[in-house]
């Protein structure tokens, strides 16, 4: 007689692939010398005066729980940042929550809106995380993969094309990552116009909306009749360089609002305190360092950009994040092998595009939140890799 | 002189490492090897940049007794030529490697560097109080570098972010 041990594990949860990334992360973290352009968050560290925020929140002994929703101060420094930044007004009161990152944000909003079965589109390439969110909360995530021969833009007549009797968001992503593509006004407002048409919601990712580097970063919300439809999610981890804080925000009408602060006070109870304190902090006084990190972003993003079309890798100009995905369709090589024998010969670790879904393959994506001495001798290494790759294929 | 935006970015780029290359100063703000030559070729002529050196920690050598003195000197302005005149009659002196104007209690900032101790008495006591339009001196000694040209000397900050993350 044989015994099947039973698993506890949900089905639902055995069914969900790993995230791609683990697969990288498991290789490259065992090995010595390894030039990473793997890495999602910034190379700077917070800067102190935000820091020293969170220490004098402890010394002084802030360590209870704060509002549900987080300190009504926070939420006011996040309206009026909101105001200034992107144009776009929420009552601090009523439709602002502050989240465990932007990843909870995520969650919430997905879990607020989506009955069983209901889709939600999700473009591609993108943020590993988004359709394992929608299914854990009983969606379905319907994919429109984007390409290289449209800078990754999602393309209205493709929205228009996915948009069932079911669906109930689109989840979008600009800046992206992983690409880095930002989309202008003008695109934005023919995404608008569809979203509107077919009276659909819209997720909106904004978590690199300081990180623009051509033009000012444009909310969709911003955009005439779109506030009602629109869950803005953004968050201080990539602009303010504080990844390790967890901390996160969602803007959305007040009736979107309140549903997701009941799962966020059932699930979460607040964000952290000290978090809390820091991040006042910093939409207080910390823009000017914002703006200077950017500037360093900037330069190295238009660095790789060049670098990579030098050693013959075609690469287009991304207007925001920190990530740059070139194509390595001329090597003949998955993206996943590239990235493999990259890491292997070269040791530097990059993420293959296949693993951020459709449109993906045939790219990998290189974050330059990496000091300029780091980048230059990766795309040295790489420029080696590209060249062992041309004679091997004589 | 005014200096337009691709002036300035090079300047910044340079004042945090002189050694960039031109090749991939032009690569970070768009444009060519040989504006970037050209255009750090007429800054140095225009001697907005004045000079290239390099930052050293000497506490890192064994047996080293060079010590640094910050003195706050007051002084009697002249009629005409004000303080410039005994900046530098101050600023001539090779020991000296630094001197500003300030606001405040005392008129110049002087620093001066030499082998050792004695070495700076005799340099304030000979040479700089005796100077006609110094009123007075008051001298601090350098203790240890934390931080200069903002950079920090020991710092060990190691990059302790997970290699690949999404």
């Amino acid at each position: 007689m044989t015994i099947t041990k039973k698993s506890y594990v949900a089905k639902s949860v055995e069914q969900m692939r790993p995230s791609g990334i683990r697969k990288f992360f498991d290789l490259a973290a065992t090995m010595e010398g390894v030039v990473s352009l793997g890495v999602g968050e910034p190379d700077f560290v917070t800067t102190w005066s935000v820091r020293e925020a969170a220490i004098n929140s402890l010394e002084r002994g802030y360590t209870s729980y704060t509002a549900n929703a987080g300190l009504m101060e926070l939420r006011r420094e996040i309206t009026r940042y909101m105001v200034e930044r992107f144009h776009v007004e929420y009552s601090a009161k009523e439709e602002v929550i502050v989240t465990v990152g932007a990843s909870q944000a995520l969650d919430i909003a997905m879990r607020a809106v989506i009955d069983p079965g209901d889709e939600i589109i999700v473009v591609e390439p993108c943020f590993v995380s988004y359709a394992p969110l929608v299914e854990l909360a009983g969606g379905r995530a319907v994919t429109i993969g984007t390409t290289g021969d449209t800078g990754f833009k999602l393309q209205p007549e493709q929205l228009e094309a996915a948009i069932t009797e079911k669906t109930k968001a689109v989840l979008l992503c600009y800046p992206n990552n992983p690409t880095g593509t930002q989309l202008d006004r003008e695109d934005l407002e023919a995404i608008a116009e569809i979203v509107k048409k077919h009276d659909v919601l819209v997720i909106a990712d904004e978590i690199y909306a300081e990180l623009a580097y051509d033009q000012p970063h444009t909310s969709i919300a911003a955009l005439d009749g779109m506030r009602e439809r629109t869950i803005l999610i953004n968050g201080f981890s990539k602009g303010f360089a504080m990844t390790g804080w967890r901390l996160g925000f969602t803007c959305a009408p007040e009736e979107i609002s309140r549903a997701m602060l009941k799962i966020h006070q059932y699930a979460m109870m607040c964000a952290s305190t000290p978090a809390q304190y820091a991040a006042i902090e910093a939409l207080q006084h910390g823009m000017n360092d914002v703006e200077s990190m950017k500037k360093d972003y900037r330069q190295r993003r238009n660095y790789m950009v060049q670098s990579f079309k030098e050693i013959g890798l075609d690469c287009h100009l991304p207007g925001g994040a920190f990530y740059v995905f070139p194509s390595i369709q001329s090597t003949g090589l998955t993206s996943e092998q590239f990235a493999e024998e990259l890491l292997l010969e070269e040791k530097v670790a990059v993420v293959p595009g296949s693993v951020f879904g459709e449109g993906g393959e045939g790219y990998i994506r290189c974050s330059y939140a990496s000091s300029m001495s780091q980048l230059q001798e990766a795309i040295k290494r790489i420029s080696r890799f590209l060249n062992k790759q041309k004679g091997s294929a004589v | 002189m005014k200096l337009n935006e691709k002036e300035v970015e090079i300047l910044e780029i340079l004042q945090k490492d002189a050694r960039f290359e031109a090749a991939d100063i032009a690569k970070m703000i768009g444009t060519t090897e040989t504006d970037v030559t050209e255009t750090i070729r007429r800054l140095e002529e225009e001697k907005v940049i004045v000079h290239y050196a390099t930052l050293v920690d000497w506490a890192k050598m064994d047996n080293y007794t060079g010590v640094t003195a910050m003195i706050d000197v007051k002084v009697t302005p002249k009629r005409g030529v004000g303080f410039d005149e005994v900046a530098e009659r101050i600023y001539r002196f090779k020991e000296v490697s630094s001197v500003y104007l300030m606001s405040g209690v005392y008129d110049l900032s002087v620093t001066v560097e030499g082998k050792s101790m004695n070495e700076i008495a005799r340099f304030v006591s000979e040479k700089l109080s005796t100077l006609d339009s110094v009123v007075s001196t008051t001298t601090h000694f350098q203790l240890k570098k934390y931080k200069h040209d903002g950079m920090i000397y020991a710092s060990n900050r190691e990059d302790n972010r997970i290699v690949v993350s999404p």
